[in-house]
Order: C-alpha cells, then sequence, then structure tokens
C-alpha cells in the first residue's frame, strides 16, 4: 500500500479527515521551510509542498506572496527536492505531495523531473495546469514509478468527465471545493460542497478524495466527512505575517495546525 | 519537419489537442476552466459558420469600426531612403486607434450570444484595454480590466479612455506591473468568476480558442489589404515585404493571414519584436533570440524564460510589445521559416518614429514604430520594384507623456 493510502487509512480508522498542509519550498527561506515541514508533520498527516513559479495562474495573493519571497531567497528545483529529501529522513516524515505548475516540469524533462521525484521520495505530486486528459501521458508515467498523479475535479466539471477523471485517477483525487483561486473565502456553503463530494465519492468508493481551496481554523470542521482536507493559504499568510511581525514563522505555523488538526478529530 | 498546410486558415492547422505544428498552443489550464473553453470552442466554432453571425459581425466592423481603413503611400519616406517603395495600412484609423478593436468586438458579440453579462481583459499598452470598455458599453457588457501598475502610469491616455467607458481598470502590483502579470491575473479573475464572465485575451495568445477567436478577429486587416493591394497594383506584385509589429502577435496575424500562401518570394512576412533598451540585456523578442519552448498562459510557446522555467522580467519603451511570450501561431510561422522575426531597440523605434513623423502626417505608436524601424533599414537596400508595407496599427496619442520624456517638446 501506498504511503498516501496508508495515511488515509489511519485517519479513517481514528474516524476523522485526513489533514493536508501545503506550504511553498523556501518558504520563508531554504531552512526555515524545512523546520516547517518537520514541526507540522506531527499534526499533518499529508503534506504538500509547493515548487514556487513566478507566472502562478491559479494561485491567489498569499500563496503567490510565498512563491516570490521563496524565489527571492533564490529556490531552485534541486533546492526543493533537498528539502522533501531532508523531511524524509526526519523523525516523523509523512507523505509528500509535490505541487506546481507544467513549465518548470517540462524545462526539467518529463521523465528526468519523474526520476528524481523518486529517488527524492515524493510520493505524490499534482500540477495544475495540466489537467485531464492532456495528464495521461505524465500520470502513466508517475504511476510506473509508484508516484501518484494527482487529478483535479472542480465543481465545473461535468459528470462524464468526472467518470474518465475518477477512473484514470491514483490513490487521491483533489475536489476544488468552489470557483476560484486559492486562499479565496469560502463562497459556497458546506452542504452544497458535501453534496459534490458524496456525488464523487458515489463513483468510486476505493478513490480518497480531499476538498480543498476556501478551507481555514473557521470551516474546517464544518467539511470533516470528508476524506482528507487541505489547508494551503491560511498558513502561507501566517508565514507572511510572521515575518511581517519578525516573529518565527515555525512556531506559529505549528499552531495553525495544530488547532486545526483538534478541529476535525 | 513541421508544415504549413496551403488553403487552410493558420487558425485552423491546429490538431485535436490545440496544438500547431504538435507543440506550439495547446490548453495549459487549471481544470476549473475546461469547462468554461470547451463551452467557448463549441459556441465560437459554431457562430463562425452561422450567417447571421457573420453579417452581424460585418455590420459592426463596417459600420462601428469604420472598415476598410486605408492604405496609403509614404511618398516622401520612401524617396528620402531612395530604395523600397513604402505604404502603411493605417489600422491605427480604426474606432479606438488600433487593431484590438476587432478582437474586442467579436468577444463582446461572443459574449452575447452566451447569455455572459460582465466581460474581462487583459491590457498592456492600454489598447486592448480601451476597445474591450468601448465595444462592452456599446453591447450593454458590464467591463473589467487589469492592468500592470508600471502600464497605467505610462499609457495614461488609454487609461483615461477606459475609465470614461465606465470600465474597472485593476492595478496589478506582482512581478514586473506590465502585461504578463495583467494577463495572469486576468486568467486568475476568470477562474473565480467563470460562471458569468466572459474572458477576452488581448492578443493571440492564451489557451488555444483565444488564439483563434482573436487570429479570425484581426484578419479583418488582410482581407481588406488584399483588395487594397489588388486595387492599386492591378494584381499582387513580384517583391513584397509585410512588415509587422509583434507583441503577442495578433496585429501580425491579421496582417499576415491572406498571404500565408503565397511563396516567401513573393510575399515576405517579417515581424519585428521589442530589443529593449539597447544598453540592456533584457528584451522581449522570444523570436528572435531564440529562447526556449515553454509554458505561459496556457499555452505552449517560445518564451523568455530562465532555465527553470521561471518567466523573464523583460523591458520595451513600448507597453504593448512588453511580453515574454508570443503566439503559438508566429512560433509555427517561424519554425516553418514562413515568417523572418527580428527586433528593433526602443532607441531605432525612437528614430523611426522620428523620421516618419517628420516626412509624413502620420503618427504611430511606439509599437508600430518598430516594424518602421525595420522598414527604413532595409528599404534603402531594395529596389524600386519592392514594394514594403507597414502595417500602422496603432495612434501615438497613448505614448505622449514617454515621447514627450524621450524627444522633448519638438516631437
Ligand atoms: C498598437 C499596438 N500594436 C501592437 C501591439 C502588440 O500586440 P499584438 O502583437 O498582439 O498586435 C499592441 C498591444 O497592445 C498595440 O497596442
Amino acid at each position: 500500500m501506498s504511503l498516501i493510502n496508508l495515511a488515509f487509512k489511519k485517519a479513517k480508522n481514528k474516524k476523522r479527515p485526513a489533514l493536508l498542509t501545503y506550504t511553498v519550498a523556501g518558504d520563508s527561506s531554504k531552512k526555515k521551510s524545512l523546520e516547517i515541514l518537520k514541526s507540522i508533520a506531527k499534526y499533518a498527516d499529508i503534506c504538500e509542498i509547493g515548487f514556487p513559479h513566478n507566472t502562478p495562474i491559479a494561485d491567489g495573493g498569499q500563496i503567490q506572496s510565498s512563491a516570490y519571497r521563496a524565489l527571492k531567497n533564490g529556490i531552485k528545483i534541486k533546492d526543493v527536492f533537498s528539502i522533501v529529501r531532508d523531511f524524509k529522513r526526519s523523525a516523523t516524515p509523512k507523505p509528500i505531495i509535490l505541487m506546481g505548475y507544467y513549465n518548470m516540469i517540462y524545462q526539467y524533462g518529463d521523465n528526468n523531473f519523474i526520476n528524481i521525484c523518486k529517488k527524492s521520495g515524493v510520493d505524490g505530486l499534482i500540477v495544475v495546469d495540466l489537467p485531464y486528459p492532456e495528464n495521461k501521458d505524465f500520470a502513466k508515467k508517475c504511476k510506473k514509478k509508484n508516484i501518484s498523479f494527482i487529478q483535479l475535479v472542480s465543481p465545473t466539471t461535468s459528470l462524464i468527465r468526472m467518470k474518465k477523471i475518477i477512473m484514470d485517477s491514483h490513490d487521491m483525487v483533489y475536489y476544488i471545493s468552489m470557483l476560484s483561486t486559492t486562499g479565496g473565502k469560502l463562497k459556497v456553503s458546506p452542504e452544497k460542497i458535501l453534496k459534490k463530494y458524496n456525488k464523487i465519492k458515489s463513483l468510486n468508493k476505493n478513490k480518497n478524495i480531499v476538498i480543498g481551496f476556501g478551507i481555514t481554523e473557521k470551516t474546517i470542521a464544518s467539511l470533516r466527512k470528508a476524506d482528507g482536507l487541505v489547508v494551503g493559504s491560511a498558513l502561507c499568510k501566517e508565514i507572511s505575517k510572521s515575518v511581517e511581525n519578525r516573529q518565527n514563522p515555525v512556531t506559529n505555523v505549528t499552531n495553525i495546525v495544530k488547532r486545526l488538526r483538534k478541529k476535525i478529530l | 519537419m513541421i508544415k504549413l498546410k496551403k488553403k487552410i486558415p493558420l487558425i485552423d492547422q491546429h490538431d485535436k489537442n490545440g496544438f500547431w505544428g504538435g507543440k506550439f498552443g495547446g490548453n495549459f489550464i487549471p481544470e476549473t476552466l475546461k469547462k468554461p473553453v470547451e463551452d467557448l470552442s463549441i459556441l465560437f466554432e459554431r457562430l463562425r459558420y452561422n450567417k447571421s453571425f457573420i453579417k452581424q459581425r460585418d455590420y459592426h466592423f463596417k459600420n462601428y469600426i469604420g472598415s476598410p481603413t486605408s492604405f496609403i503611400k509614404l511618398q516622401k519616406l520612401s524617396n528620402h531612403l531612395g530604395g523600397a517603395q513604402i505604404y502603411a495600412k493605417m489600422v491605427s484609423e480604426a474606432n479606438g486607434g488600433a487593431h484590438k478593436i476587432y478582437n474586442a468586438t467579436v468577444h463582446c458579440l461572443i459574449a452575447k450570444k452566451a447569455g455572459k453579462k460582465y466581460v474581462v481583459g487583459d491590457t498592456g499598452a492600454g489598447y486592448a484595454g480601451k476597445m474591450l470598455s468601448m465595444a462592452a458599453k456599446r453591447f450593454g457588457l458590464k467591463c473589467k480590466i487589469f492592468m500592470g501598475a508600471k502600464d497605467i502610469k505610462r499609457q495614461k491616455p488609454n487609461v483615461d479612455a477606459m475609465k470614461k467607458n465606465g470600465a474597472n481598470v485593476v492595478p496589478v502590483y506582482s512581478g514586473s506591473q506590465t502585461l504578463v502579470d495583467a494577463v495572469s491575473e486576468c486568467m486568475r479573475y476568470w477562474v473565480s468568476n467563470c460562471d458569468n464572465t466572459h474572458m477576452c485575451v488581448g492578443s493571440t495568445v492564451g489557451p488555444n480558442i483565444f488564439v483563434k477567436i482573436c487570429g479570425w478577429s484581426t484578419a479583418q486587416i488582410s482581407r481588406e489589404l488584399k483588395f487594397q493591394i489588388q486595387s492599386e497594383f492591378k494584381k499582387i506584385p513580384k517583391k513584397v515585404k509585410l512588415i509587422n509589429c509583434v507583441g503577442g502577435g495578433s496585429s501580425a496575424y491579421g496582417f499576415w493571414s491572406e498571404f500565408i500562401d503565397y511563396e516567401k518570394k513573393q510575399i515576405e512576412l517579417i515581424g519585428v519584436e521589442a530589443g529593449g533598451p539597447r544598453s540592456s540585456k533584457l528584451h522581449a523578442a522570444p523570436l528572435t533570440n531564440g529562447a526556449k519552448l515553454g509554458i505561459l498562459h496556457g499555452a505552449a510557446a517560445y518564451v523568455c524564460q530562465n532555465s527553470e522555467g521561471q518567466i523573464n522580467e523583460t523591458d520595451s519603451i513600448s507597453a504593448g510589445l512588453d511580453y515574454p511570450g508570443v503566439s503559438p501561431i508566429h512560433c509555427f510561422l517561424k519554425d516553418t521559416k514562413r515568417a523572418r522575426y527580428t527586433s528593433a531597440t526602443d532607441e531605432h523605434a525612437l528614430d523611426a518614429y522620428k523620421l516618419v513623423t517628420k516626412l509624413e502626417k502620420i503618427n504611430p505608436s511606439l509599437e508600430p514604430s518598430h516594424a518602421f524601424a525595420e522598414a527604413i533599414k532595409i528599404a534603402p537596400k531594395l529596389g524600386k520594384n519592392t514594394i514594403i508595407i507597414v502595417n500602422s496599427c496603432g495612434d501615438a496619442k497613448k505614448d505622449r507623456d514617454i515621447l514627450k520624456a524621450r524627444l522633448g517638446n519638438n516631437k
């Protein structure tokens, strides 16, 4: 069983959704982002790490700020992989999902990128601007290396399309809660989101479906019926705030993740 | 070897995945945009073959945009340079002052058919935004325009026009605060509002369908030009050079589309990108400088970027050309060697502007001044039987402040 599947199973056994965090590699610095990961891993089930891009067409202000900060710090793809490696060697490693835009992978070459992912211990990949069915080839290559390619489904995805996507998906499917970039305010009621979630779930009960976008300390409890919940912008925002107030982002972000975890117990 | 097909419009020479030449274009978009992009594609493919829609389009092109724009000889410039005969297609006469009105008008017509109440668009020089605000007003749509903060400062006359037309101009402060950032922000806005908002991409860039709609719209320019050349010369002359500036490439595609099937020996297509300040390494000329293939704003194309795939900052005196990417159809024209691409520096464009406005009664903006720079460079070396035609696709009123700062009050 893959580490990602295992993480979902563990959470399910405890009758709670898996908690997935998203932070940007290199934010607020290379060292700090690794420390943040190591520290929040005590409370998170799966850690998503963004590889920062300077033209992110689907990210809102908070994740953009994190990405720009990381790039300003000189973060390179090789640093992202070294963060992953170090994290995977730490005391409490969790499954790692890399998330980013296709151009960076494209410049590396699909195979080359996937090979380095494998060597570094990456468990899954989300490529924001490589939708289905364009991602079929790439997803297959990932599967060969036992890396989960994570398909996205959104409120605009038709039922026929959804069926195809679920059929071709690996361990986990990401449901985008609303029409929004990352970091938007939850503008759809949790009931509505869960209704759509249940529809997706009913297509294949064995897939782990997570919900992301707009999830904060305020909204997380209302969605706890899902297999997993992703919190990203709220953490990136906290890093920005910590930097601004000259506080330690490691403690501050960890505290949020701790509280998020409590809310879904 | 990738090849062009004859008798098929270039915008339609893509494969089922949306790629020209198997690798340029496509749809690198977030899942949320898949459905709206597909809906738009279906609607457009239906409308473009619908007689009543074509009639509507042609009505607005004629009565609103003012087609055809004139085709004139620049006799004094030709005499001064003493080589090729130089002509200009005065697309700047189009309502609003540039070719961007064609795309904007068509997009608003489509938005109405789609039942959308809002349109959103990007702009660099401000022309795409100004035109969208004009057309939106005419067709009763609410309009929002994203524009880089740097461009808002340097293209004030167009910003004023947008506001006067009731558009909401949203400044973009991220990145280099120019067109690239405006397009990104516009796409983000569409991701969040695609249920009630139509997006207009201001050039032949973006996901496949936006390249097509824009090219289909500006193609009007070359339909007029072909007719005008035939009536001026009785037939298409033996040696013609069509020179056009290239930012995203909508003006150039529109200027060339009817002539792509001709032999290069007879009709040469020359695209002029922004070379940036002479003393700077920064530029906005991906085709000229051999930039690598990459993904920007939903399409694969040559793009100024570093080895990690981060998009490079660009610099150009011309906000309309100041963009790190370029249309996939121009990449295709480059690789098939049908068109030739070069660049002009800020200084060359300014010199060209000075010379052209000194000798002729026209006032090309900084974008077409790049095209004039190339015409001025090559004309003296060519014979009198060579016909150079420059697309004077924008009016310089918007560049008032830059021209004053760079050239002083006497021009
Ligand atoms: C007058 C003018 N020419 C050219 C351009 C460049 O765009 P494109 O290459 O799509 O024609 C612009 C863009 O704003 C413009 O305003």
